[in-house]
């Protein structure tokens, strides 16, 4: 069996990253495997701009973004195989993978970062009522057709879910002629960002409906309409507001789904509500020596933080393989009134620590606490809050050190 | 001039196909579709029926059990996925209790063997997963489920490996009478035989109308399904799980499929529409309510899919099976337990053509073994795959990550008799695009694959035939080179 050091599964913008910091920390024994004939994942179908805004200070689009990161890659000389699909990995690191030039490979890892992004929610997860004509995509699958293959998936959209991918994509389709009569969200407020509203849908006067929902879809060999209703505080379709919508293409932007089936298949403990891991400030999961970062760990909505994760995560990984050891501390963080999620879940060494998390509805006025027991760590106002944006609080080493073990929580309050 | 055209490649078509092919005869298959297996057949429960259910003395019973009895040979002949799951007909009370003793007898007379009537502790050492409220059970081992499209697929592929024409997107609208033969109509298509089998399904009357037998009809019964995630399986079942039936209805059941999903479902709404394959909202509500009665826990957000099969509902309530003109033999009415019955039924096709004067005369070379089916590359030990992979590199290239598919695999199916010509019919016979992303990842390159091996334009590729197109032409950037 071939052994290898570090493996990184997934060779888009986390992958990269994670290898290209492994690397400059010292790993030279590790290898990238990338499903795709090409590295970038996600971002080489993300043309419009928005990216490294954070990271580079300069808008890039996506293609751009990740391009930077496959020349840094190439330029260390850091080996990677594309077209290469993980297909199994074990609780002792042995990865399975499979290409047309090499076969079925097994390869004994010491290290392993998990990077396999995310996939986006079907539409059986949806139970719409109707036919299953040709003409439903999820946005993602049309934003591939579009930028990737040059194709058009569709004239008269409608489009379900206000999820970044769904705005981007209403624009996109408009710029090539194609009419987006509506967006419908089920929420009373959209999961996408707020420049993605206004530049996507505002300015080019594409209707989004908020607490609506297509209720069914119809058509025969192709879509033809679909009706659509305004739903109740308990997000049931109120009959009579029903009505019907023309259309050819309805696309679904329902929200993405850390893709965690080889995760799981290694017997990783699981956060049920991020999808991902439950991982360390090092990204280190349940199994000492495997590493998350990315959309696999949980859904981020600027790929400036992927980065930036899975720097972390493979700075950590460069740590484990040196048998660097710091000073352990062992701090669960909780999330509590109003926050859905944090990520890390547990800190296991004193270092200065970014926390991030997501909230769990639109929140206006509020203090973000974080606390252990009653001592109040810090507490910072903010004026809006939404479940779209990601938040983050930071921990200092010198809290942590002094703290040693215990609960710290991260809640709303007035 | 075909000595025998069979209408309809569900899988009755599809397997008479196949039992005629091993005569010395010129046979066709029409249907209106692109592809076999896109009626009843593709929406169904999948269940080889032990053979309980059925009223002793109908033409159901004889056929369910027959055919029961040679669907693990049938499956292995052809390479096709069977599982002798067993299936628990689950009770609640006492009145239940008594009905499952009825089923019981009533097994025993329609010779269905080693059925057993089980209580409560019965029921959980075999499923755990029950739940509380259930009481008793009766088991009956010899349950199994059966992949239908590989059924159907496999069954008209065998048959075309040994001569069978497969003519597509041919709906017969019209049928005439000369003298030594049926002319078959699809507007200005023809097709003539000296012998014709009605296998049209939810059509079938109407077919048989066209050459004067109006002596049945048959009505559309909606039954809706949801099919979960795939990694839930373990904690649900991987039996076959039915309630007692009751005055009211059978109910709906909770059952593995061959896939390795857990289904559930079919409602039964009678409709008098027969294309009308809507899912609704109310359909999902019930099968919600009765299926939390099987299992615990049942994950609702792990739906992947739902969709709906229409039952073929014949007039008389049983199978309805006669000559509907001279050299004419006519399937009417071929609900539950078809899919079951269908080898049998393909048997006694054979023999009814006979009686109506068809010539049998064996050939020599045929078997009953499928040899130029696609290889079950999914079931090869890792050698055997790096083979494979060395004689052809397509076969290293996974397409679908969620069912692990590759691109060997894809074309092999598009390849192989009947062969896919559509998105669909690629998901049918790989399970690409059936996983938990549902297509999303491997679409685009599946359409690709397709336009590639069909030499079409990608525009030009459906999702299942007709104007299911997928794209409308190019973007105004026009050609991309991924
Ligand atoms: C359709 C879509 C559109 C998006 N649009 C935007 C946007 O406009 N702006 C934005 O900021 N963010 C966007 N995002 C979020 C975006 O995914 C992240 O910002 C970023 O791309 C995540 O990086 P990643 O490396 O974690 O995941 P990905 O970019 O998804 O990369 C994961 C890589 O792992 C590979 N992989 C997965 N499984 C395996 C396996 N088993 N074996 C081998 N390789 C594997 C994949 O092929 C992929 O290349 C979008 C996400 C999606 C799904
Ligand atoms: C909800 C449901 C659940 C079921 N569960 C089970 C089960 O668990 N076990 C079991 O044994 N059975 C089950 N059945 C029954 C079983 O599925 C059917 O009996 C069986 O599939 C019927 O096969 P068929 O070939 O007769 O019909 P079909 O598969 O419907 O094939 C008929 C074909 O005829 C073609 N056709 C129609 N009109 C024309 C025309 N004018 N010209 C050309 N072609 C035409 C159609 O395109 C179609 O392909 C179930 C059925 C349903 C609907």
């Amino acid at each position: 069996m071939t052994k290898v050091s570090l493996v990184i599964v997934g060779g888009g913008p986390a992958g990269m990253s994670a290898a290209v910091a492994a690397y400059k920390a010292g790993v030279t024994d590790l290898l990238i495997l990338e499903r795709e004939a090409h590295l970038g994942g996600i971002l080489r179908q993300c043309i419009h701009n928005g990216f490294g805004l954070h990271k580079f200070g300069e808008e890039l689009t996506g293609p751009e973004y990740a391009a930077r990161y496959a020349e840094q890659v190439k330029e260390l000389g850091i080996p990677y195989k594309v077209g290469t699909m993980v297909t199994g990995i074990t609780e002792d690191k042995v990865i399975t993978a499979v290409n047309p030039t090499d076969g079925i490979m097994h390869i004994q890892a010491e290290a392993i970062i998990l990077a396999m992004g995310c996939r986006e929610r079907p539409k059986g997860a949806l139970n719409i009522a109707g036919a299953r004509p040709s003409g439903i995509y999820t946005a993602g699958t049309a934003q591939k057709y579009v930028n990737i293959k040059g194709y058009m998936p569709g004239k008269e959209v409608v489009i379900l879910g206000s999820g970044d991918i769904g705005l981007i994509m209403a624009r996109r389709m408009t710029l090539e002629g194609a009419k987006v009569k509506a967006v419908c969200e089920l929420m009373p407020y959209s999961g996408g960002l707020a420049r993605n509203i206004e530049q996507c849908l505002n300015d080019f006067g594409i209707p989004l409906m908020l607490s609506h929902t297509v209720v069914q879809i119809h058509g025969k060999d192709r879509v033809t309409g679909v009706t659509i209703a305004k739903v109740d505080e308990r997000r049931n379709p109120i009959k009579e507001t029903e009505q019907y919508i023309a259309c050819d293409t309805l696309l679904l932007s329902c929200g993405l789904l850390p893709e965690n089936e080889l995760t799981k298949g290694a017997g990783i403990t699981m956060d049920r509500i991020t999808g991902g891991a439950v991982t360390d400030q090092s990204r280190q999961t349940s199994i000492p020596g495997v590493f998350a970062c990315g959309n696999v760990l949980h859904v981020h909505d600027l790929v400036d933080y992927v980065s930036e994760e899975a720097e972390i995560a493979g700075c950590a990984a460069a740590d484990y393989l040196a048998n660097k050891q710091s000073e352990r501390v062992d701090i669960t963080v909780q999330p509590v009134g109003g926050v859905r999620y944090t990520v890390p879940q547990k800190i296991t060494s004193a270092q200065d620590t970014t926390v991030y998390f997501r909230v769990a509805d639109v929140f206006r006025d509020k203090r973000v606490v974080v606390k252990c027991g009653d001592r109040v760590i810090s507490n910072k106002k903010k004026i809006k809050l939404a479940p779209g944006e990601m938040e983050t609080v930071k921990l200092t080493a010198q809290v942590l050190a002094e703290l040693a073990e215990g609960t710290i929580t991260i809640g709303l309050e007035e | 001039m075909f000595d025998v055209c069979i209408v309809g490649a569900g899988v009755v078509g599809a397997l008479c196909a196949r039992a005629l092919s091993a005569y010395q005869l010129n046979v066709c298959v029409l249907d209106r579709a692109n592809d076999v297996c896109t009626g009843a057949s593709r929406a169904n429960s999948a269940i080889v029926h032990a053979g309980f259910d059925a009223k002793p003395g109908t033409l159901k019973a004889r056929f369910n059990v027959r055919g029961s009895e040679m669907m693990e040979q049938v499956c292995k002949d052809l390479g096709v996925k069977y599982v002798r799951n067993g299936s628990l007909v689950l009770g609640y009370t006492d009145e239940d209790k008594a009905t499952l003793s009825d089923l019981y007898e009533r097994g025993v007379k329609n010779g269905v063997r080693d059925l057993a009537l089980l209580d409560r502790e019965g029921v959980v050492a075999l499923e755990p997963h029950v739940t509380e409220e259930v009481t008793c059970a009766l088991y009956a081992p010899t349950g199994a489920i059966v992949s239908p499209f590989g059924l159907c697929d496999a069954g008209l592929g065998h048959a075309m490996d040994n001569g069978v024409e497969f003519i597509r997107n041919f709906e017969v609208d019209r049928i005439e009478c000369e003298d030594d033969a049926y002319v078959l109509y699809a507007g200005e298509q023809t097709v003539r035989a000296k012998y014709v089998v009605n296998c049209a399904g939810l059509y079938s009357d109407k077919i048989a109308a066209m050459v004067g037998d109006d002596s049945f009809t048959v009505h559309p019964r909606r039954g809706e399904y949801m099919v979960l995630d795939k990694a839930f399986t373990p904690s649900l079942t991987n039996f076959t799980l039915f309630s007692t039936p009751t005055p009211k209805g059978k109910g709906i059941l909770v059952t593995a499929t061959t896939g390795g999903n857990v289904m559930l479902g079919p409602t039964a709404e009678e409709l008098t529409d027969k294309e009308d394959l809507d899912t609704t909202a109310a359909g999902t509500a019930s099968i919600r309510a009765q299926s939390a009665r099987y299992v615990q826990n049942i994950p609702f957000n792990a739906v992947i899919t739902s969709f709906t099969g229409l039952r073929a509902v014949g007039s008389t309530g049983d199978f309805i099976i006669h000559a509907s003109a001279p050299g004419f033999i006519t399937f009417g009415g071929i609900e539950s337990p078809g899919l079951t019955s269908a080898p049998a039924l393909a048997e006694y096709c054979v023999e009814l053509l006979a009686t109506e004067g068809l010539a049998l005369e064996k050939k020599n070379d045929w078997s009953p073994v499928r040899t130029k089916g696609a290889i079950k590359f999914n079931k090869m030990t890792d050698e055997q795959k790096n083979e494979i992979i060395k004689d052809n590199p397509a076969y290293g290239n996974m397409v679908c990550r969620c069912e692990g598919v590759s691109e060997g695999e894809i074309v092999a199916a598009i390849r192989t008799n009947p062969g896919a010509r559509d998105v669909d019919g690629v998901k049918r016979r790989t399970r690409s695009g059936m996983g938990r992303c549902q297509g999303g990842f491997c679409s685009s390159i599946i359409v690709e694959i397709l336009s590639r091996e069909m030499g079409i334009p990608y525009e030009q590729v459906t999702k299942s035939g007709g104007a299911s197109i997928i794209n409308y032409g190019r973007t105004k950037g026009g050609e991309h080179n991924d």
